[in-house]
């Protein structure tokens, strides 16, 4: 088990802000070409999702995701010390629920209006 | 593997600058109208500038398709007093705002926006942008009309706000440049405007930019300039650790500080305003009861309601109160215009006493915001269709709270747990605030009924305009400002530039990329900035402590200023973008040095003169830079409605609006 390990600064954070699946991005690089801060920089490998170089300068403002032309491609992710506190409770059942929990109930599939 | 740091880990290479480098490489430009900003303000202004005939170019730092603090879409349309449902008329509802304001408020910004807000809206609506409801999904509720399609806030009887389904605002926007033929300069960063022979107070014709992604230098020339930057950050609070600043964090003054050292005169620089800044939580994300969640019910962990109440005091007996003005009251006026409550403009709220109730042990932590309470119509209204459109919502809290599974129609969400007193506004998710990490108020430059400046030749829009507004205040002065601004470059030629002007700036730019002494990066610096300004021009201020501040400032520009390092052509903006901040943050302490005495109405408290809004010091201290110092004058409040001006806001209007094409 031979892991070879480099000397690194800690990253920075937020760590990732946008998180990309690369079995669903195609490496268009449309979020790259409208993201306002620059947090995401095309991949010199080919067809590979863009590198999240800036997570830090991230404003969340979720445009890069509602520019993407393929759902599930690209989340956006709350740093833990904002997502953490998003909580609800079922007022019928009294159940608790919070955002990234490990088993969360089924998604609520209705679209925002218009 | 997409963050920097996987692809490090798993290539074993640093990857290269994706783009071209093309530091001090000049590419030039000429037009007849340039627009700096392409925000909601800047596209208004751009498009209109078009429609009147003349060549158009915008200079915007991000991505026009959705850049600027509006840019990531809108549900609210506010102050639209010529809708045709409208109770209220333009003229007396500016009168009231200016009133509730205590006359610190731009007369000609706020007039513009209540006559032609509406206008600016049936634009947006004629690109592409829903503004009613035109399948009847909210047939019959209290703040649909019924033969319009429009959908109200806050004042369900006097029908001024509207709530609109404003999540592709700017992409039509965008859309619309494009077809018109507007050049598009993305990814230039506003660095300094060009003036005739270079020198300070003169006509401004043109601007310099770096490009933020190549390091080019962009020099335009024009005939006539719009300045449409967005609202200065970054000036107390900086620290990209733990939260994102409510504000596009790229606003940092770039053409505020480019304004201020071309010589145009400013206001209220002295006016801020406590943050909360890290300590807050996801915006519209959690439990609240303001803005896009007024109305909501709240309530507490044993599912007691806190009562919302009028401006007596008085308990509301139903819900469909919350959004009817008090008896006796004309109208009130919702959240986000950033008009001190009063009596007079009072909107409904949640009991003010709630930090107390907390502490009595009457009101039990955790609160909830708990739409199940409400109307099906308005639980929809609130969480489908304003989380849904608004800028930084309809992804961040819409997508992701549905996603985990949330439902407004059986959860209730819960507000942040927190100090008692952090519960005095309904703004929960905002946190508490602290009075040293402070935040812009509502300066910027003085204008005349044109909407110029008074610098020739430059013109001004939203948020860069002194006085508060919101959405429609910028889209309504973008679209006058560019009827104006392409009606003066029509009688206007082009100047050559200064070249020493141009080298003098060029050689400020690119300083970072060759750093004197020990260098430092910008978030150091940035940092540096800020806690000078939260020591020396936090909450209270004395006039000795405002001069150490000045001189620190300084001192750090010609000093570790100098140190600052960039990497690379992103490096380089943030570099540069410190400069702005410097330069706002020197032009904010001036202004609080020059207002010698305390003022409720602005938030500014001075230790050395407590006296609070005495009349003598009911003025504009405005400011201008001079090529030997800085010009402080006291301008009558309400100058706009003084000669050379017309008493009134229609008159003036009429004179100068000039709406015919």
């Amino acid at each position: 088990m031979g892991h070879r390990v480099m000397m690194l600064p800690t990253p920075p954070t937020p760590n990732r802000a946008i998180a990309f699946d690369p079995n669903i991005c195609t490496g268009c690089n449309l979020c790259v070409e409208i993201c306002r801060s620059d947090v995401l920089m095309p991949n010199p490998q080919p067809k590979q999702p863009p590198i999240v170089l800036y997570p830090d300068e991230c404003w969340y403002c979720g445009n890069c995701v509602e520019e993407c032309h393929h759902p599930g491609a690209s989340t956006l992710l709350h740093p833990l010390n904002q997502s953490l506190p998003v909580i609800w409770q079922r007022v019928e059942t009294g159940e608790f629920f919070r955002l990234g929990m490990r088993n969360p109930p089924p998604p609520n599939t209705r679209p925002p209006a218009g | 593997m997409t963050t920097w740091y996987e692809y490090l880990q798993q290539y074993g290479t640093l990857p290269e600058w994706p783009y071209p480098i093309r530091y001090g490489e000049e590419q030039v430009f000429s037009t007849d109208v340039l627009v700096l900003g392409g925000g909601i303000a800047g596209c208004h202004a751009a498009i209109n500038a078009r429609r009147a005939g003349v060549d158009v170019i915008v200079m915007e730092k991000e991505a026009t398709k959705w850049s600027g603090n509006g840019g990531a879409g809108v549900d609210h349309w506010l102050s639209a007093c010529t809708n045709p449902c409208s109770q209220v008329s333009p003229e007396d509802f500016t009168a009231q705002i200016i009133a509730d304001c205590g006359g610190y408020d731009c007369g000609p910004l706020r007039y513009i926006n209540a006559r032609e807000g509406w206008d600016a809206l049936l634009d947006c609506e004629q690109m592409g942008v829903r503004i009613r409801d035109v399948q009847g999904e909210f047939a019959g509720a209290a703040f649909r009309d019924e033969e319009t399609g429009l959908l109200f806030a806050y004042d369900y009887h006097a029908r001024i706000d509207l709530r609109v389904y404003g999540h592709n605002m700017k992409p039509m926007l965008y859309r619309q440049l494009k077809r018109l033929g507007v050049t598009i300069l993305d990814r230039v960063m506003v660095t300094a405007l060009l003036t005739e022979g270079g020198e300070v107070g003169t006509r401004v014709i043109g601007a310099m930019g770096l490009h933020t992604r190549t390091g080019a230098f962009v020099i335009v020339k024009a005939k006539a300039t719009i300045l449409a930057t967005g609202l200065p950050g970054r000036i107390w609070l900086f620290s990209t650790e733990y939260r994102p600043t409510f504000r596009d964090p790229n606003l940092t003054g770039d053409g505020m500080a480019a304004a201020w050292n071309a010589g145009a005169q400013f206001a209220k620089l002295e006016e801020s305003y406590p943050d909360s800044g890290t300590l807050a939580y996801l915006a519209y994300g959690m439990g609240n009861a303001h803005n896009t969640w007024h109305g909501a019910s709240i309530v507490d962990a044993n599912g007691t309601e806190v009562p919302w109440v009028d401006r007596d005091g008085r308990p509301l007996e139903s819900v469909e109160e919350r959004f009817l003005p008090s008896p006796g009251q004309p109208y009130m006026v919702g959240h986000g215009l950033r008009v001190p409550t009063t009596y007079a403009n009072h909107v409904k709220e949640l009991a003010p006493d709630l930090p107390e109730r907390i502490r009595r042990g009457e009101i039990v932590l955790p609160l909830y915001a708990d739409l199940t309470r409400l109307p099906a119509h308005e639980r929809r209204a609130i969480f489908g269709l304003m989380v849904g459109n608004e800028g930084r919502t309809r992804i961040p809290v819409y997508e992701t709270l549905t996603r985990a599974g949330f439902d407004p129609d059986r959860d209730r969400l819960a507000a942040p747990v927190m100090h008692p007193e952090a519960y005095a506004h309904a703004n929960f998710w905002a946190g508490m605030l602290v009075p040293h990490w402070r935040q812009w108020g509502s300066g910027g430059v003085i204008v005349d009924w044109d909407l110029r400046t008074s610098l020739e030749g430059l013109y001004a829009a939203g948020g860069a305009i002194y006085g508060a507004g919101a959405h429609s205040s910028a889209a309504a002065s973008g679209r006058y400002a560019g009827r104006k601004a392409a009606a003066y470059a029509r009688t206007a030629r082009e100047s050559t530039p200064d070249p020493a002007q141009v080298a003098r700036e060029k050689a400020c730019v690119y300083a970072p990329l060759k750093p004197e002494g020990r260098s430092i990066g910008w978030k150091e610096l940035n940092a540096g900035i800020c806690r000078i300004m939260q020591d020396y021009c936090g909450q209270y201020k004395t006039g000795t402590t405002l001069q150490m501040g000045l001189r620190l400032l300084q001192d750090l520009r010609e000093s570790e200023a100098r140190a600052v390092a960039a990497a690379n052509p992103h490096e380089l903006m943030r570099a540069v973008e410190c400069q702005s901040i410097l330069t706002a943050g020197e032009a904010i302490i001036r202004a609080c040095l020059a207002r010698q005495a305390s003022s409720a109405l602005l938030n500014f408290v001075r230790l050395d003169y407590p006296a609070i809004d005495p009349p003598e010091w009911h003025v504009l201290v405005a400011l201008r830079r001079t090529a030997d110092g800085v010009t402080v004058e006291k301008m009558p409040v309400d100058y706009y409605l003084r000669p050379p001006y017309a008493p009134t806001y229609a008159e003036n209007y009429a004179l100068h609006a000039a709406l015919e094409r």
